[in-house]
């Protein structure tokens, strides 16, 4: 028997509100299988259950916020002596129970099991929904205090004695999220992240005209769907230049660096209307440009409609920031905790460059380093810049 | 009301006292049973009336409920006024037949021809350590029987004046007495001479939630509302007395009143009549509800034998008290 | 497909895109990447819903004629769709 538990999905985060399960007693999970749909300031992220077992107790009700670290479920591991599933039902004696001990207080009976329950629905009673009408009051904005956290008669009577209307009803999480939230969670990482990191940049231009014209190459006379994208091969030479260079991949823990398991490359994802979220590709140094791109067009279509897993959310070692044709031209970056590095990629610019002595146009951009520098030093970061450079001069290896 | 009787008595002598006033009043009245004369009933509620009635009227019947019944309804049928005994309701399967497609169906498929007016008396509930075989609660089975009157005295002063309203009424009636309650002493109300068989009964007012019960829980629910009083909880105790048909307004108008429900019904919750008024409220009254339905029911095993199991599987007052409170004071 | 048609298939997408613009208040010669806020994926992703939506190929090098709505309908009607 193991505990699944609320996932850290942020530096700063310290607890998460159970929106959903997509998993009821019984069933059978496998490792990687999205079990949960968790409410944080990065807007509803599916949570996914790093085991095989079997669901044998949901032990969080949806709705309830629970502490990072605190348990959600109790799943039965393959390893379990106990057989997985035992229903009632299948027994051969005739009754449907076993005789119950004599314990002085059992529990109230059982409220009806999640796989029921409307998903991320404020469980209003029919009484107070009632009531709420009559008085103009949105009940799903109230705060709940009647059984299984509904909100009751008493919880309407409060807000109309307070004479206040309810607070408009929380957006629907399930997709989407809160700009307002999200602005939260960006403020908190980025102002530990200038309190702790000793931050030091670095920054070089790189010649893009070998890299560009390979992609052009490659694009052309293909279709639209199978074409990709430049960020694809930055973020392969990033990959595996960080396969060299294994100090930036990472974070800074317990004081001390502790290197990523793999390196999954957080890729800074805008969102419109606001916000930013660096969800992991994962093992990236080991996918081809083709699979990289199909990895990028997912991820960001996700990202972007707030549905994003919570491995994407945790894994990241060290982040990649592109700032895209109508940026600027360079990026200092502000490190996301605990990681301790982040790349910036600027606009790719057509300016003067000098080659083999002769002054002609290329396509360049500033690729920068924000690093920390009690994980790494200065040396070390140029040449991380270095090899990436190299890697994008020959593209056709990539 | 005679002046010999006594303000205190026990539930089983007020069943006797019932009789015996029945024995008295009506000549067409007589009792019919296993072992209800020598050995004066099994649960000695017509201990002594052999002596005093004479054979002719308390007729120790053989060990065949299908036959008690039979010959009850022909008697009855008949224009006699008989009071049929079975010892507990487990037996009773074996008159179900009897019971169901004849004492049932016969006004109704004579076109009122022919009235059956019987009562049956059965005993009910466990916790007296009689193992499986007599200690079930079927009353909730007979409660889906359309053409019966069930009745479920849960005081003394049910016990005491409930089977003279059967008896007047010209259709079966089914009196299921609990085993637990028999010794237990109430006091009658002078005042009171006869009772209804129609209307369920606010034991105890509260506001804060309803507990509906009946019979041999009545006294456990009672005891839970004390407890809530010390939760800062007060509980309103609705006793159904009236099985079939079920006093349906009483109940709506307490629940309309707290807004909770908690139902307990010591038969098993599966197809239980804890069941049925969960559903009715439900039904009728959903937008009332401030708090889901609750029901407190016997475990769905068999009732065991050992002391320490049967009172684990039977409803007990901390379930109710949890139950309650879980309703009015969530958290 | 007539003019009015192409028009209005590459609005469909972009308002897929960017569900948040203000379509009414695009005029024809807008820079869509610059008033839509269009990042190369949103782009790839128009081209990939006009390429579905008309069968043209949309080369990369032809990516400059699609930079205003005029752009688009025009490129397209010359392509055949």
């Amino acid at each position: 028997m193991s505990d699944f538990t609320m996932p850290s999905l942020g530096a700063d985060m310290e607890s998460g509100k159970l929106v959903e399960w997509m998993v009821k007693p019984g069933d059978t999970v496998h490792q990687g299988d999205t079990v949960a749909v968790v409410e944080t300031q990065k807007g509803a992220i599916e949570v996914e259950i790093f085991e095989d077992g079997t669901v044998s107790e949901l032990v969080a009700k949806e709705g309830e916020t629970v502490p990072v670290g605190g348990v959600l479920a109790h799943v039965r591991t393959a390893g379990d002596k106990t057989p997985a599933a035992a229903p009632a039902t299948a027994a051969p004696a005739p009754v449907e129970a076993s005789p119950a001990p004599a314990s002085p207080a059992p529990p109230a009976p059982r409220p009806a099991p999640a796989a029921f329950a409307r998903t991320g629905r404020v469980k209003v009673s029919p009484a107070a929904r009632r009531l709420a009408a009559e008085i103009g009051i949105d009940p799903e904005g109230l705060i709940g205090t009647g059984v299984d956290g509904s909100v009751s008669l008493a919880d309407v009577e409060l807000a109309r004695s307070r004479g206040t209307k309810a607070a408009p009803a929380p957006s629907a999480r399930r997709t989407g999220f809160d700009p307002a939230e999200m602005r939260k969670a960006i403020a908190a990482a980025m102002a530990r992240s200038k309190r702790e990191i000793p931050h030091y940049y670095l920054a070089s231009t790189i010649d893009m005209e070998p890299a560009l014209a390979w992609l052009a190459a490659y694009n052309e006379g293909r279709p639209p769907t199978e074409r990709m994208l430049a960020a694809v091969l930055t973020l392969k030479a990033t990959a595996l230049a960080l396969r060299e260079h294994g100090q930036f991949n990472g974070f800074w823990q317990d004081g001390q660096f502790q290197p990523g398991k793999g390196i999954h490359v957080g890729w800074a994802i805008a969102l419109r209307g606001g916000g930013l979220v660096s969800p992991a590709i994962h093992d990236a140094d080991g996918l081809s440009l083709p699979e990289l791109m199909d990895v990028l067009r997912d991820l960001v279509a996700r990202a972007r409609s707030g549905r994003l897993r919570g491995s994407e959310i945790m894994d990241p070692t060290m982040t990649v920031t592109s700032l895209g044709e109508q940026g600027a031209d360079s990026v200092m970056g502000v490190i996301y905790p605990p990681q301790v590095a982040i790349l910036g990629f600027g606009r790719i610019v057509e300016r003067p460059w000098v080659v083999d002595g002769q002054v002609v146009p290329r396509r360049l951009t500033q690729l920068s380093l924000a690093a920390d520098h009690r994980a790494s030093d200065g040396h070390a970061g140029g040449r991380l810049l270095s090899t990436i450079e190299q890697l994008l001069l020959e593209p056709e290896k990539l | 009301m005679s002046d010999d009787t006594p303000t205190r008595l026990t539930y089983r002598e007020a069943c006797k006292q019932a009789i015996r006033d029945a024995l008295n009043r009506d000549p067409r009245c007589l009792v019919m049973g296993e072992d209800v004369g020598l050995y004066g009933g099994c649960y000695a509620v017509t201990k002594g009336l052999l002596e005093e009635f004479g054979p002719e009227r308390i007729r120790d019947m053989p060990l065949a409920e299908g036959v008690i019944a039979g010959s009850a309804i022909g008697a009855a049928i008949a224009g006699l006024r008989p009071i049929a005994e079975i010892m507990t309701c487990n037996f009773s399967l074996l008159a179900l037949d009897q019971i169901i497609n004849n004492a049932a169906t016969i006004p109704h498929m004579s076109g009122g021809q022919f009235a059956v007016p019987l009562v049956v008396r059965l005993a009910t509930g466990g916790g007296r350590q009689l193992a499986a075989q007599h200690s079930h609660s079927f009353e909730g089975w007979y409660a889906h029987i359309p053409g019966i009157r069930i009745l479920a005295p849960g005081t003394v002063e049910d016990a005491r004046y409930m089977l003279a309203a059967a008896l007047d009424d010209p259709n079966p009636v089914l009196i299921f007495e609990h085993v637990v309650l028999y010794n237990d002493e109430g006091d009658l109300d002078p005042e009171v001479v006869s009772v209804d068989i129609d209307s369920a009964r606010v034991r105890r007012p509260g506001k804060d939630v309803t507990i509906v019960t009946y019979g041999g829980s009545l006294p456990k629910a009672l005891a839970a509302a004390d407890e809530l009083v010390g939760l800062g909880i007060e509980a309103e105790v609705i006793d159904l007395r009236v099985l079939r048909p079920v006093d349906t307004a009483t109940i709506y108008a307490s629940v309309a009143r707290t807004r909770r429900c908690v139902i307990v019904d010591e038969g098993w919750r599966s197809g239980s009549l804890s069941a049925e008024i969960a559903a009715r409220i439900a039904e009728d009254l959903f937008f009332e509800l401030d708090a889901p339905i609750r029901r407190v029911c016997s475990r769905e095993v068999p009732v065991p034998y050992a002391a320490h199991m049967e009172e684990a599987a039977l409803p007990r007052t901390a379930d109710i008290v949890a139950a309650a409170s879980g309703l009015a004071r969530p958290q | 497909m007539t003019k009015d048609e192409i028009r209005k298939t590459a609005l469909d997408i972009l308002a897929g895109i960017a569900p948040e613009a203000d379509f009414a208040a695009l005029g024809d010669e807008d820079e869509l990447r610059e008033v839509l806020d269009l990042d190369s994926m949103d782009f790839l992703n128009f081209v990939t819903g006009l390429h579905e939506a008309t069968g043209a190929e949309i080369p990369e090098a032809d990516y400059r004629d699609l930079s205003t709505l005029q752009g688009v309908v025009d490129y397209l009607k010359a392509a055949g769709a």
